[in-house]
C-alpha cells in the first residue's frame, strides 16, 4: 500500500502528472456543468418543474452530500494543481525579455488563472447567495421561499435573486470568463490527455468553443429572461 | 542599410545584464543576421571593445547553436528558420531591433547572447537513446517500419535541439523539445522496447532542470524553425502517462 501511495505522489510531482489530474478533476467539473445547467433550465417549464426538481435533489440526502464532497474536492485538486503548476511556470523564467512577443497564443489560454480564480470568488458567492444564504435561513427570514408544503422555493429565489441588478451582473460577468476559461481548457484537454491527433485538432477547437457557447449561453439565458420579465 | 541594435550585454552568469545600444551602418540586405552581428563586432574589436558574445556553428540552418531573441522573438519569429538563416532583408532601414538570449532559468546566460544549453543533454541522458546497437545502413535499410510510421518519426527527428521552444514559452517549458525526441525514438521499432522508461525518464530530467509547464499554447510550435508539430507534445503526454500507469501499478 505505501509503495502505491509513493508511486501515485511521484507521479503527481511530475509536470505531466499534475497536468493530467488537472485535466481529470476538469473532466468532472464539466460533468457537473451540464447537469446543472439542465437542472437550471427546468424554471423554463415553470415554477412547478424546478421546485419539484430541487425537493428531488434534497431527497437525496446522503448521496447529495457525497456529490457535494466529491465536487468540493474536484475544485480543490483542480486549484491545487493548476496554482502549483502556475508558480512552477513563474519560477522557470526568473529574468523577464525586454521585449515579449506572442506568436500564436490565444487570449483566453493567457488568462486561464485570472478566468479560474474569478470562477473561485463567484462560485463562494454564488454558494453564499442560493445554498448556504437559504438554508441558514437569513434569505428566507420570514418564509418567503418556503412554499406550502414547506418545501423550497427555488423558482421564487431565483426570479427574486437575478432582478438584483449586481446579482446578475455578477453572475453574468462570471460567465463570460467562465466561456474563455472553457474555449480554451476543452480543447486544451484533449492535447494533455494524448488524444488529439493532426486530424481531431480543429474538431476539438470547435468542441470548446461549442461547449463554452452553449453551457455559458444556457445560464445566461436565466438572469437575462428574469431581466427582461420574461419570468416573474 | 543603417540599423539601431539594443543587444542584452551580460558579463557573466551571475553578473546582471542591461541592453546596450549600437549603431549598425552600411549592413548589406544580403547579410545573415550573424553575418550582421559579425559586421558589428568587427567595428568593435577595431574599437578595442569587447565583440558581443553569440552562439553559432553550421550557419546553414542543421546544428542548433544559433540562438537569438530578435524582437521578443526567437529565431527572428519567422517560423521554420533559424537566426543564421535569417537575412537583414526581412529588416526594414532604420529599424530598432533587440536582441536578447534565450531567457530560461535551465539556460543560464553565459555571456551577452550566449547560453548554457546543457540541461538538453542531461534531458537526452535521461532516456534520449537507444541502448544497444542498432546495426548501420544495411540493417536500417533491412528494418520493415510502415511509411507513416517512418515520416512521423523522420519529421520529429528534424528536431535540432536550439532551445527556440523554451525561449518562446510562455513557461520556459522544454515539453516540444522533449516530445520531439520521444517522438522520433518511440515510433520506431529499434526504440521501441524502451518506450515507458524513456519517456518517463526524460520527463524526470526535464523536470529536475526546472523548466516550466506546458499549458497548450503552442508559442513552442510556431517558433520552431524546424516546425515539430504539436501532435509530438500530444504523444508525449500519451507514451507518458501509459508507461506511469504501468509503473504505478505493476511497480
Ligand atoms: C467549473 C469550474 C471549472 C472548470 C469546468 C474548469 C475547466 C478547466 C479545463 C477543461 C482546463 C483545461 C485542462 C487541461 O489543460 O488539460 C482547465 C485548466 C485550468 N484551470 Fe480550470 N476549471 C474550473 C475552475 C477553475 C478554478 C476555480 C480555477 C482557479 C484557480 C481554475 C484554474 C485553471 C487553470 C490555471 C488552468 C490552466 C492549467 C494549465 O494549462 O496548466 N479552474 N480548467
Ligand atoms: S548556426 Fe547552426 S543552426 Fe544556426
Amino acid at each position: 500500500m505505501k509503495s502505491l501511495i509513493l508511486a501515485v505522489l511521484r507521479f503527481y510531482a511530475s509536470s505531466i502528472g499534475k497536468k493530467i489530474v488537472v485535466a481529470l478533476s476538469a473532466l468532472g467539473l464539466l460533468g457537473f456543468l451540464v447537469g446543472h445547467l439542465a437542472g437550471n433550465l427546468l424554471i423554463f417549464k415553470g415554477p412547478d418543474a424546478i421546485n419539484a426538481y430541487a425537493a428531488q435533489l434534497h431527497d437525496l440526502g446522503g448521496l447529495l452530500w457525497v456529490a457535494r464532497i466529491g465536487l468540493l474536492v474536484l475544485v480543490g485538486v483542480h486549484i491545487a494543481a493548476t496554482l502549483q503548476l502556475a508558480a512552477a511556470n513563474r519560477a522557470a523564467r526568473p529574468q523577464e525579455y525586454v521585449v515579449s512577443a506572442t506568436l500564436r497564443a490565444t487570449r483566453s489560454s493567457r488568462l486561464m488563472v485570472l478566468s479560474g480564480l474569478t470562477i473561485l470568488v463567484f462560485v463562494i458567492y454564488h454558494l453564499l447567495h442560493f445554498t448556504v444564504g437559504n438554508l441558514h435561513g437569513f434569505y428566507d427570514a420570514d418564509g418567503a421561499y418556503r412554499l406550502e408544503d414547506g418545501r423550497q422555493n427555488v423558482y421564487k429565489m431565483m426570479v427574486d435573486g437575478f432582478r438584483v441588478w449586481f446579482n446578475s451582473g455578477f453572475y453574468l460577468l462570471a460567465l463570460g470568463l467562465l466561456a474563455s476559461h472553457l474555449s480554451h481548457g476543452v480543447s486544451s484537454l484533449f492535447q494533455t490527455l494524448g488524444l488529439t491527433t493532426p486530424r481531431t485538432r480543429p474538431l476539438f477547437r470547435l468542441a470548446g468553443w461549442g461547449f463554452a457557447v452553449v453551457i455559458c449561453g444556457g445560464f445566461a439565458s436565466i438572469p437575462v429572461a428574469v431581466l427582461a420579465g420574461l419570468l416573474k | 542599410m543603417n540599423l539601431t541594435l539594443k543587444v542584452w550585454r551580460q558579463k557573466n552568469r551571475n553578473a546582471p545584464g542591461h541592453l546596450a545600444e549600437y549603431e549598425a551602418r552600411d549592413i548589406p540586405v544580403d547579410a545573415s543576421f550573424l553575418e550582421m552581428l559579425d559586421i558589428v563586432n568587427e567595428r568593435l574589436i577595431e574599437k578595442g571593445e569587447d565583440p558581443i558574445a553569440f552562439d553559432h556553428d553550421c550557419r546553414e540552418g542543421i546544428c542548433g547553436m544559433c540562438s537569438l531573441t530578435i524582437n521578443g522573438k526567437p529565431h527572428g519569429g519567422k517560423g521554420g528558420v533559424t537566426s543564421c538563416q535569417l537575412h537583414m532583408r526581412e529588416f526594414e532601414d532604420g529599424q530598432t531591433i533587440v536582441i536578447e538570449p534565450f531567457r530560461a532559468r535551465a539556460f543560464p546566460v553565459a555571456k551577452d547572447l550566449a547560453v548554457d544549453r546543457s540541461a538538453f543533454d542531461r534531458i537526452i541522458q535521461g532516456g534520449g537513446y537507444i541502448s544497444v546497437r542498432t546495426g548501420s545502413a544495411p540493417e536500417a535499410n533491412a528494418a520493415p517500419i510502415a511509411k507513416d510510421v517512418a515520416d512521423r518519426a523522420f519529421a520529429a527527428a528534424a528536431c535540432i535541439g536550439c532551445g527556440a521552444c523554451v525561449a518562446a514559452c510562455k513557461n520556459a517549458s522544454a515539453m516540444l523539445f522533449v516530445a520531439a525526441k520521444v517522438t522520433h525514438l518511440n515510433s520506431v521499432p529499434q526504440g521501441r522496447p524502451e518506450r515507458d522508461r524513456r519517456a518517463l525518464g526524460m520527463v524526470r530530467a526535464m523536470d529536475e532542470a526546472g523548466f516550466g509547464n506546458c499549458t497548450n499554447q503552442y508559442e513552442c510550435v510556431a517558433a520552431c524553425p524546424k516546425q515539430i508539430p504539436a501532435e509530438a507534445i500530444a504523444r508525449l503526454n500519451r507514451d507518458f502517462a501509459r508507461a506511469s500507469l504501468k509503473e504505478t501499478l505493476a511497480g
